[in-house]
């Protein structure tokens, strides 16, 4: 059973009268704890194919199911929901939340998303954070943290719900390459720890290698595509 | 809950020059009102316990359309015995009524047998009366036997009238009245004090004995021209004016219509309006307060949903619902008014007791040429008190405003689509 199944998927923006085309039709399936690369230049789709498999958006055609959720029928509230419980998001920036602590960030989703127990969450935030070897900088603020390292804590904060599925939009496009890679070996390592599935974007050729499934994008359509050695990349 | 607390209570301290500078401007505006509202509050009490305690009562029972004629003092518009004892009937059965004193009121000539001049009289029952309007005795600048109002026999003048006319303590005096039928009667008073004046009606009047009063009317029966009562607590005044209008209004004429009505004090001097403008000037205090508490918060929320446009887009991104992102905001303008009044309360209760310990005083006297003359009473001790009503209402109300203010910023927030604000730069 497929975990992302998408069917003649299209996505178009309007501009006032000029209707702009994003994804032109594409089919795909991601299996369950796949480690997945949708690769392309910039503007050829990427982040909207992605935005749309995280429910963040609603596709204009076609059909795109989530866990074999349709995620058109989503609406605000039921989309946040589903994200909370099913998806986990890794961001190029980061994006950890200041004020709060390492351990507070990854706790962030347990506390104020799915409402766990306190105790509950001490025991999960410091599993996750064991993980990404981030444990001991646990009480530290991001500003203390580098680009690697705040990487780190973001990978396990969009893990710390166990969710089915990773998204991560250029995680490594803010890093240099060797902690690039490191990151991505953390995420295989991850999937391969808990059996999440991680979807990510790259335009990075030397990223784009580690994923053992490359969908390739151009100007919104899916070039063909298959497992690593099939890619053309 | 906490957790939503906690979370925004972080956000406040991100930066803190900011929250302390919007925290400072509640507390200044929270402490101003609060001490406006105890020394305006303290001035009030002052002043109008001027008037009710030392010339009108709290409330006062007259026959229908005496007030409306009370310039000229109508002696046809007396209370009968029977209307008297209905009003007193009505007074014993109302616990909230403290005392009252029957008076009776005429215009009279005083002559001290080389000059005449015109004075208002007030007919009392000294101790009734001493009763009723306790600062009263407290008035008397001169007088021949300590304890005593007034007795049979005896005047007490207001002072400019004793200025006036060069008359002392012990002096003879002559008082020549026309009655309801139109005959002129003279009686000798040997004056007993000499009364300070107080602005306001009643404020330069005369006392003698009421028994004397009726003596010098030739009154054929006890009549009174008011009744002026006192409440055993003062703030309760409009429900016991509603009872005993009610106890009253049974007392009718021929023609079906009540022959007795109830004024409050208000009712009776004009300086009632003086009251009033304090209120008012409190209720526009409480608009700036609202204004500053609500410009201050609002700014400040804008600012912080401005700065966080991202940070939204993340939360909102990994699953957080829009009415907990609202909840977010709202939970950081509700910590900014609790925590701005409760500084601003402490700082508040703090002051007024300071100027308790304090005490200063005023000069109220005429010659200060203050508005507000109270007489030549001096050293009026201002005592500023603030009800825990009124701490709690304006509490309340900065409370409440605080979280209107962060409102709209919270509920833009909430809407925010997570795209949009995740591309934010």
């Amino acid at each position: 059973m497929s975990l992302v199944r998408a069917d003649s998927l299209t996505k178009t923006y309007r501009a006032g009268d000029i209707e702009v085309p994003a994804i032109k039709g594409v089919d795909f399936d991601i299996e369950p704890a796949s480690f997945v690369a949708f690769v392309g230049p910039s503007g050829s789709g990427k982040s909207t194919l992605l935005n749309m498999i995280g429910c963040l958006d609603h596709p204009t055609g076609g059909t795109l199911k989530v866990l074999d959720t349709d995620i058109s029928t989503l609406d605000r509230r039921a989309a946040a929901r589903f994200r909370g419980d099913n998806i986990g998001f890794v961001f190029q920036d980061f994006n950890l939340i200041p004020v709060l602590t390492v351990f507070e960030n990854v706790e962030y989703p347990l506390r104020m998303v799915q409402e766990w127990p306190k105790d509950k969450r001490y025991a999960q935030v410091m599993r996750l954070l064991d993980a990404v070897g981030m444990a001991d900088q646990a009480d530290k603020r991001p500003d203390q943290l580098s680009g690697g390292q705040k990487q780190r804590v973001a990978v396990a904060r969009a893990l710390v719900s166990d969710p089915k599925l990773v998204l991560a939009d250029e995680p490594t496009a803010n890093l240099d390459h060797d902690t690039a890679y490191r990151v991505i070996e953390l995420m295989k390592k991850m999937r391969d720890e808990f059996g999440t599935t991680f979807v990510f974007s790259t335009h990075d050729p030397k990223i784009m290698g580690e994923a053992e499934t490359t969908f390739i994008l151009e100007d919104g359509r899916l070039l063909p595509a298959g497992n690593k050695e099939a890619s053309h990349v | 809950m906490f957790d939503v607390i906690g979370i925004s209570s972080r956000n406040l301290s991100r930066y803190r020059r900011r929250t302390l500078l919007t925290l400072l401007l509640i507390v200044i505006g929270m402490v101003a009102v609060l001490l406006f509202i105890a020394v305006a509050g303290s001035f009030k009490s002052m002043m109008v316990g001027q008037f009710t305690d030392s010339v009108l009562g709290h409330l006062q029972v007259h026959r229908k359309g005496y007030v409306a004629s009370i310039e000229n003092l109508p002696l046809n518009l007396n209370m009968k015995p029977a209307m008297v004892a209905k009003v007193e009937e009505a007074l014993k059965h109302n616990a909230a009524v403290e005392t009252w004193s029957p008076r009776v009121k005429f215009g009279g000539m005083f002559s001290n047998f080389a000059e005449t001049t015109s004075i208002r009289i007030n007919g009392i029952d000294p101790v009734r009366e001493a009763a009723t309007t306790p600062l009263l005795p407290g008035r008397l600048l001169e007088v021949d036997k300590a304890g005593a109002l007034v007795g049979k026999g005896q005047i007490v003048i207001p002072v400019l009238l004793a200025r006036g006319m060069k008359t002392k303590i012990g002096d003879t005096v002559v008082l020549v009245a026309t009655n309801r039928d139109g005959s002129v009667n003279g009686k000798t008073f040997v004056v007993h004090g000499i009364l300070e004046g107080i602005s306001g009606p009643g404020g330069r009047d005369g006392y003698i004995h009421i028994d004397d009063a009726r003596d010098l009317l030739r009154m054929a029966e006890p009549e009174v021209s008011e009744v002026a009562v006192r409440l055993k607590d003062f703030s309760r005044l409009g429900p016991v004016e509603a009872q005993l209008k009610q106890a009253l209004e049974g007392m009718t004429n021929k023609e079906g219509k009540p022959v007795l009505e109830v004024h409050t004090w208000a009712d009776l001097s004009p300086f009632a309006s003086l009251a009033r403008m304090i209120d008012l000037m409190t209720l526009f205090i409480k608009i700036v307060l609202v204004s500053i508490v609500l410009v201050s918060v609002m700014n400040v929320m804008i600012m912080a949903v401005f700065e966080r446009i991202r940070e939204i887009g993340t939360i909102a991104a990994i699953g957080t619902q829009p009415s907990r992102i609202l909840s977010l905001f709202l939970a950081e303008g509700l910590m900014l008014g609790l925590v701005g009044t409760v500084a601003g309360t402490v700082i508040s209760l703090a002051a007024i007791y300071g100027i308790n310990l304090w005490r200063p005083t005023f000069a109220f006297g005429q010659q200060q040429n203050l508005v507000f003359a109270f007489g030549q009473q001096q050293n009026l001790v201002m005592a500023p008190g603030i009800a825990a009503g009124d701490v709690l209402t304006i509490a309340l109300m900065v409370v409440v405003v605080a979280v209107l203010a962060s409102l709209q910023p919270a509920w833009k927030a909430s809407r925010m689509d997570p795209i949009s604000a995740l591309r934010h730069v």
